[in-house]
């Protein structure tokens, strides 16, 4: 029984199929394909605009990276710093509240840090002015994040562009300090706080002053996998972030849930914002968060806002910039070089979970002659 | 006046899967004609009205648009056939006018909508439709969308016209409104369908019915020689005997009292008007209407997810003995106060469920507050998970699958079992076997009775009536968050059920405006 509207069907070149669970092994091997693949474009395109050997690049790449001791030393911060701000923003992402903020609440940590250093710096004893430190810069990166969480709880605003904008305030009134209190008067840095005395100095461990920032980050990892994972809120985010509606028919205060995970995701980037300032830097300026606060989104996203995994896609973005760093000083290229090829290494990357969850087929040939 | 035949349909049948939608259905619309399809849910008649404008493609059969043989790929090549669908839910660009909404989508080389609007206006003044041209959609009200919606599909040339429902959001006055255009444009020689379910305003609007019943064809009548019950009759069909086991209500105790209760939706309109009944344990009480009546609303009333206009809902702790008023507590208000409500709602993954989790963790929504400790306990959960995976039969590869990885049925047994694991004292089941195969249903249904003979209050909404008087100790009928009728399970016939659920109250609307 042909009729005329089954002559006309048509059926389209590709097909496009969601899949089953891939077997895990398989979903690693296409991420693993899709570098390689990134790698090969590089490659070309290094070719093409530069005429170097694709190879040699990728070799300064890694000894910019991990060459000596003191860069494998630098990455780890590097990684601890970013790991920090994605372990920060994971629970809100978790709830679908798109936090863009970390940048702005990260900021405010620093800047509490910062100026409980130079007003407290000589008069508390050292434990005491730690203890004082703590609190405010968690309190700080705290209450940056509960101003647009209350209002997205009660009022329903748009969380990504109320964060968003708390960020450009948070930057203005760094500046603002940052002049007040700038040594000399009237040069616009503040430079290293309390120098001599080191007081409000995150202690170093042994010779290396990262290692200690880089164990808080690691038990913070943990912490947060744990109660992502087995903790009773973790459980109540996830529903709030899969289906509102089945929060409030089970009866989670969704309100309540909002306004606690964000002053936990808060909380979190205050003490990236301690760790920068008391625990790396030393000083305060507009750039102390450095753009981690929206790479952080990438890391967590990559990660599936898995914690455990997060150390792998931080070590991986980490690299990647320190490496392209470390090219366009040595080639003489210029730094947007750089950002090219890790443009193009990440979207193969975020590529790749395409391929995981969906299958293409072309359309077979049989099909076509049967025409 | 003379009539031709607008559009034809020979044998359409169209399968979804294993479910038949539509069966061998044939018939015709002249112009200078309204004909409305009529049918229970699930009856087939969207289906149908979408192959005609383009959405879905026949299986099998023809259609014919204006004596020639047509195929339908697209809404676009409906378009081109003049057919203008008029769907529930509209489909218009919130921030654009009437006219950019109009004139969207015409591919003719040029974008004037000066000129357009003059053509539209003239099609407004000639069968009198009233567009407010200086308002964006969304300033716009339900009616006016529609009205809008409307001119579009005469704009594009439509000489066929299908309204999908289109009494079913709007107030009396702006019916009678739509009625009058839709008498001119017929005068004028268009064909037009209506679907519905309401009788009266088939019998008031329409020049011949056609009926379909489970996705088949039943017949096509002239309205004028038509009554309410001769469609009924026709809608329903013949009584189905599906032996379910109905055991007599044993210590019947008054569970739940609502007490006019109303509700209105967010834009103010009312969607239950005092709504009263009891629920008594040991009973079930089943709930008939057609859809959007206000079941859903009714349901989450007394589980605390609507905000209560008026009335009361009290609760008859059988343990305490205590009543408890339920209004204005929240779901968690509600289990503190020790009342073991469960309920399945209609959207299963939507609200009942999370489909992203396994079925452990879905387990868990009831009873991971459980205990003192800040972690969740995954092992009750775990054991509860397995022991309905084997009770119920549910087909999963193991308790770490994620609920939406699983079938519609499974979905339902994962639900219905884990809400009835709560041991309620009141259960409350929106639809549970829509989607069920024979098997599934049946298991449901006896878990139900079940439930009813160990003194819980049950409260069933279903859509088959068939289901509903075998099943049922009393039924409830709700018609346009009206309760027209609370009858026997046991005497009710499905044509007083029908005419109950078609039922207008026209009287009660006006006097609570």
């Amino acid at each position: 029984m042909k009729t005329a509207g089954e002559k006309l069907k048509r059926e389209p070149l590709v097909h496009i199929s969601k899949r089953a669970a891939l077997p895990f092994w398989k979903s690693w091997l296409i991420r693993i394909l899709s570098i390689v693949a990134s790698l090969v474009v590089c490659a070309v395109i290094i070719v093409l605009f530069t005429g170097d050997n694709p190879f040699a690049i990728y070799g300064t790449m890694i000894k910019g990276a991990v060459g000596t001791s003191r860069r494998v030393w630098n990455l780890m911060q590097n990684v601890a710093m970013l790991l920090c701000v994605s372990l920060a923003v994971t629970p809100a992402f978790k709830m679908r509240f798109w936090n863009i903020g970390a940048e702005g609440q990260v900021l405010m940590g620093g800047l509490a840090t910062a100026a409980c250093m130079i007003l407290f710096g000589n008069k508390l004893p050292p434990a005491l002015l730690m203890l004082v430190i703590i609190a405010a810069s968690i309190l700080a990166g705290a209450i940056w994040a509960l101003i647009p969480a209350i209002f997205k709880a009660f009022w329903n605003t748009n969380e990504t562009l109320f964060t968003l904008m708390m960020n450009y305030i948070a930057m203005q009134i760094v500046a603002y300090f940052v002049y007040i209190w700038s040594v000399p008067k009237g040069s616009g840095k503040i430079g290293v706080i309390n120098a001599t005395t080191n007081a409000g100095w995150l202690p170093s461990i042994g010779h290396n002053s990262y290692l200690l920032n880089i164990i808080i980050v690691a038990v913070l990892t943990v912490l947060v996998y744990v109660y992502l994972k087995y903790s009773k809120h973790g459980y109540e985010i996830s529903v709030v972030g899969e289906s509102e509606n089945t929060a409030k028919y089970i009866g989670i205060n969704v309100k309540k849930v909002i306004i606690r995970t964000m002053l936990l995701s808060g909380a979190l980037c205050g003490v990236a914002g301690l760790l920068l300032v008391s625990g790396t830097d030393h000083t305060i300026t507009r750039d102390t968060a450095g753009g981690r606060g929206f790479t952080a989104i990438m890391v967590s996203w990559l990660a599936k806002f898995n914690p455990l995994y997060m150390v792998l896609t931080a070590l991986l973005i980490a690299f990647m910039q320190k490496g392209a760093t470390e090219i366009s000083t040595v080639f003489g290229l210029n730094d947007s070089f750089s950002d090219i090829i890790t443009g193009i290494i990440i979207f193969f990357i975020i590529g790749s979970e395409f391929f995981i969850n969906y299958a293409v087929k072309f359309r077979s040939h049989k099909e076509v002659e049967a025409k | 006046m003379e009539k031709t035949p607008a559009i034809a349909l020979k044998n359409i049948t169209k399968v979804f899967g294993k479910i038949v939608a539509n069966k061998n259905v044939s018939l015709t619309v002249y112009n200078h004609e309204i004909l409305s399809i009529l049918g229970e849910n699930g009856s087939g008649k969207t289906t149908l009205m979408n192959m005609i404008s383009g959405i879905y493609h026949p299986d099998e059969g023809q259609i014919f648009i204006g004596g020639k043989e047509a195929s339908i790929q697209s809404p676009r090549d409906a378009y081109r056939y003049k057919i203008g669908m008029i769907h529930q839910h509209f489909k218009l660009v919130d921030v654009f006018g009437a006219t950019e909404n109009i004139i969207l989508g015409i591919e003719d080389g040029r974008y004037d909508p000066k000129t357009a609007q003059r053509t539209i206006m003239a099609t407004c003044e000639k069968y009198g439709f009233e567009i407010d041209f200086s308002k964006k959609i969304y300033q716009m009200s339900v009616s006016e969308k529609q009205t809008v919606e409307i001119v579009k599909a005469l704009y594009r040339g439509a000489d066929i016209l299908i309204l999908d429902e289109p009494t079913a959001v709007l107030t009396p006055q702006e019916i009678q409104k739509l009625f009058a255009v839709l008498r001119r444009m017929r005068d004028d020689g268009k064909a037009i369908i209506i679907i519905t379910h309401k009788l009266n305003e088939v019998m008031e609007i329409s020049d011949r019915v056609s009926v379909l019943r489970k996705g088949e064809y039943v017949g096509t009548i002239n309205t004028a020689e038509a009554n309410e019950s001769i469609l009924t009759e026709m809608m329903v069909g013949q009584k189905v005997s599906l032996n379910i086991e109905r055991t007599d209500p044993k210590n019947i105790e008054k569970r739940l009292v609502l007490t006019n209760v109303s509700v209105n939706s967010n834009d103010g309109r009312p969607i239950l008007k005092n709504v009263n009944f009891t629920a008594y344990a040991g009973e079930i009480l089943g709930i008939a209407g057609i859809s959007g009546s206000g079941q859903k609303e009714l349901l989450e009333s007394i589980a605390g997810l609507q905000q209560l206009r008026s009335g009361s809902i009290i609760y008859f702790n059988p343990k305490t003995g205590r009543e408890e008023d339920l209004r204005d507590k929240t779901p968690l208000q509600i289990k503190n106060l020790g009342v073991r409500l469960s309920f399945v709602p209609e959207d299963r993954l939507g609200m009942g469920l999370v489909g992203s989790m396994s079925i452990i963790d879905n387990m868990m929504l009831r009873s991971y507050r459980e205990g003192k400790s800040v972690f969740v306990r995954r092992k009750e959960p775990h054991d509860l998970a397995d022991r309905i995976i084997d009770e119920l039969q549910v087909v999963t590869p193991d308790a770490q699958t994620p609920v939406r990885r699983l079938s519609g049925g499974n979905v339902q047994k994962v639900l219905v079992g884990r809400e009835i694991a709560a041991s309620p004292t009141v259960l409350m089941v929106a639809y549970p076997v829509r989607g069920l195969d024979i098997n599934s249903s049946y298991l449901i249904y006896n878990l139900l009775t079940k439930q009813k003979e160990s003194g819980v209050a049950v409260i069933f909404v279903g859509e088959d009536l068939d289901v509903l008087t075998e099943l049922c100790d009393r039924i409830l009928v709700i018609s346009g968050g009206v309760v027209t009728g609370i009858v026997d399970g046991r005497s009710a016939t499905k044509e007083e059920l029908g005419l109950l659920m078609t039922k207008a109250k026209h009287t009660e609307e006006e006097g609570t405006k």
